[in-house]
């Protein structure tokens, strides 16, 4: 697996043939595919939106929205904002678990984050109905978000605690009770299946297959926010985590505290997927993807890996969210189906590639 | 059964409609009902329904109201002009901005309609969304279709439908309560592909369906839809084996069924005892309720003697 690593990080971009300028500048590419994305994303949908909308949006009149601007200011751009930060989140949270553990196919499904945060809320789905306990519509709202994330950070806790008890500092225990984790959170998630009536399996699946329908602005904003604190504690992390690419023996010699290192991106990995998994469902690919497509862009040094693995995994989620909500007007296809369409087929080709050699 | 927001007509101020709709129930109390009819349809408002549920859908168009349907879910396949309007797609995945896009003025959906989010967003934009209560009874058909006629004005209609659907309903049941044979054991099963199997259980609407037909459901020991598990096909003892038509299609015909694990091991199975039913005519609890009940009656009773 680390001859993977270092095979691919030999290869940048410009063993495929793209021009040098690109792999020394991929922020501003990505930043304009970014920005041009969005611009995008807001002039499709099923309803016509003109520019008097935005005027209308813009001028922010005490009168209450209609028509078109109502549905630019409430719907089509806080989901605009939902796609690119869950999809930066994602693959910030994917970049930090493959870098810890050294291991390109790492991502929080692996460990079982995400795993975790769905079998807290199929729990909370089945249990909650079942018990017959009345909740007041306003809790409702927030249970489940709140009932995931909680299911995110718990397996992350079990995950450090187990593994530091069964082998001292070594990912492999980490890695080893992760795909224990996952185990069980499937079968949990099974026997919910079992339990749920129908009407709850449906809620189940639909949850599992991931959708930003429910997106709005004061989530955006509690995403924004919590995206920002997860860079901002990552500022002082990209260094150790080039360190720890060398190993973890190698990294305690020049100085790193592996264990507080791994507590603290253990801890960022499960904020960030617990919230996006909380908001969204499961939406995979966007974790595993993004590092790559900028591994091969520009090597694997965290310092340029992060933040280029989110402007990447922002550009995935709203192209796949706007092809989701725009291909079946009036109807909308699960987001989850597209995101897989487009990994899928890149993961091949990157398959193909390695087949190849260098 | 609740409305989420009270119908108000855009377009229209709140007084002038009260003054219509007084004007509307003095002429309903002090002249014919043809006249109020009258004064319903002069009325210029043109309603923009988006409807959820196939049997919603059947409902508007029995009511006669279907120049005001603007959008129908995956489930409306009948009437067959219904499959020709703007799909805003399945039930439980729709699109907020999708259903706006029609201009609605009024959203009727099933409680299984969803996501919850999205309908709250087209609430909050401004478009009245009623959910109707989904219940498995003839009794849950003439509430849904009362509730319908109220929305949309119709109440006149919906009394004539509702006539009509009870003697219906006495003419497919009298033959079910006169029979003296003992009734037989009936399994249903939900196929959508072959790799997903259910078995229908209590409290589910084949079960409904099942005993209003006079006959047992063959699995009661459990509530809803349940993956098919060989010994419990065999300890069930089917005499007859129902099928949705999309179902027994996707297993393959009768020959397919057989193949079911367990299911050659029952009375139904060595007498070839399978039947199918298009599944919206008869799960879907519409205003063809009567004809769905007599056609499954018709097919157990041709199962049974053959």
């Amino acid at each position: 697996m680390t001859s993977f690593i270092s095979q691919l990080s030999r290869r940048t971009i410009t063993d495929w043939g793209l021009p040098q300028w690109f792999a020394s500048k991929p922020a501003w590419l990505l930043s304009l595919i970014l920005i041009s994305g969005v611009w995008a994303a807001a002039t499709m949908g099923a309803v016509p939106v003109t520019w008097h909308d935005w005027l209308a949006v813009l001028q922010n009149s005490d009168e209450p929205l209609s028509g078109g601007a109502y549905v630019l200011w409430h719907l089509r751009l806080p989901r605009i904002l939902f796609a690119v930060l869950i999809g930066a989140a994602l693959a910030l949270s994917g970049a930090l678990a493959q870098g810890l553990f050294r291991n390109p196919l790492a991502d929080p499904g692996l460990l079982g984050v995400t795993s975790g945060a769905a079998c807290a809320a199929a729990l909370t789905i089945v249990l909650l109905a079942s018990s017959g306990i009345e909740i007041p519509t306003a809790l409702r709202y927030w249970l489940l978000p709140a009932t995931a994330f909680a299911g995110a950070v718990a397996v992350c806790f079990i995950l450090d605690s187990v593994a530091r008890w069964l082998t001292a500092d070594s990912i492999a225990g980490l890695l080893l009770t992760g795909i224990a984790l996952n185990a069980l959170a499937a079968a949990v998630i099974g026997l919910c299946t079992y339990l749920a009536t129908d009407e709850q399996l449906r809620t189940l699946s639909f949850w599992t297959l991931g959708s930003l329908a429910g997106a709005n602005w004061a989530v955006a904003c509690v995403l924004l926010i919590t995206l920002v604190l997860a860079v901002w504690a990552l500022r002082q992390l990209t260094h150790a985590m080039n360190a720890l690419a060398l190993g973890e023996a190698a990294a305690a010699h020049v100085g790193v505290n592996v264990r507080a290192l791994r507590m603290r991106v253990i801890m960022l990995v499960a904020v960030l997927c617990g919230f996006a998994v909380a908001w969204c469902g499961m939406i995979g690919f966007i974790g595993l993807v993004a590092p790559h497509i900028v591994r091969l862009l520009v090597g694997p040094d965290q310092r340029r890996l992060a933040p280029l693995a989110m402007l990447v995994g922002a550009i995935l989620l709203l192209l796949a969210d706007t092809a989701a909500r725009t291909v079946a007007i009036p109807a909308e296809i699960p987001v989850g189906i597209f995101t897989a369409l487009l990994g899928a087929p890149f993961f091949l080709v990157l398959l193909a590639r390695m087949r190849k050699g260098v | 059964m609740f409305d989420l927001f009270n119908e108000q007509n855009e377009g229209m101020p709140q007084s002038r409609r009260h003054f219509l709709n007084q004007i509307g129930a003095a002429f309903a109390i002090a002249c014919l009902p043809q006249l109020a009819l009258g004064a319903e349809s002069s009325k210029k408002m043109t309603r923009r329904i988006v409807s959820v549920g196939g049997g919603l859908t059947e409902i508007i168009y029995a009511l006669g109201a279907e120049k005001e349907l603007v959008g129908v879910d995956t489930t409306s396949l009948y009437p067959e002009a219904a499959t020709k309007l703007p799909s805003v797609g399945y039930a439980r995945a729709l699109s907020s901005e999708g259903i706006l896009a029609l201009s609605p003025t009024l959203v009727l959906a099933t409680e299984d309609a969803g996501p919850p989010a999205v309908l709250r967003q087209v609430g909050t934009a401004g478009v009245p969304v009623s959910i109707l209560s989904a219940n498995d009874k003839f009794e849950g058909v003439i509430e849904r279709i009362q509730h319908v006629g109220r929305l949309i004005e119709r109440s006149a209609q919906a009394s004539q439908l509702e006539s009509q659907l009870r003697q219906d309903w006495q003419r497919a049941l009298a033959p079910i309560l006169a029979r003296k044979t003992s009734a037989p054991r009936v399994l249903f099963i939900l196929s959508h592909s072959p790799a997903q199997i259910m078995v229908g259980g209590r409290k589910t609407s084949a079960d409904a369906m099942i005993a209003y037909a006079g006959a047992r459901n063959a699995v009661d020991g459990f509530d809803g839809f349940k993956p098919l598990t060989p010994e419990a096909v065999i300890a069930a003892q089917p005499d007859i084996v129902l099928f949705t038509e999309q179902g027994m299609g996707v297993v393959g015909g009768v020959d397919g069924a057989l193949k079911l694990p367990g299911l050659a091991q029952t009375p139904a199975g060595q007498k070839r005892r399978m039947v199918a039913l298009e599944a919206m005519f008869m799960l879907g609890f519409g205003p063809r309720l009567p004809q769905a009940l007599s056609a499954l009656d018709q097919l157990l009773t041709k199962a049974m003697q053959g």
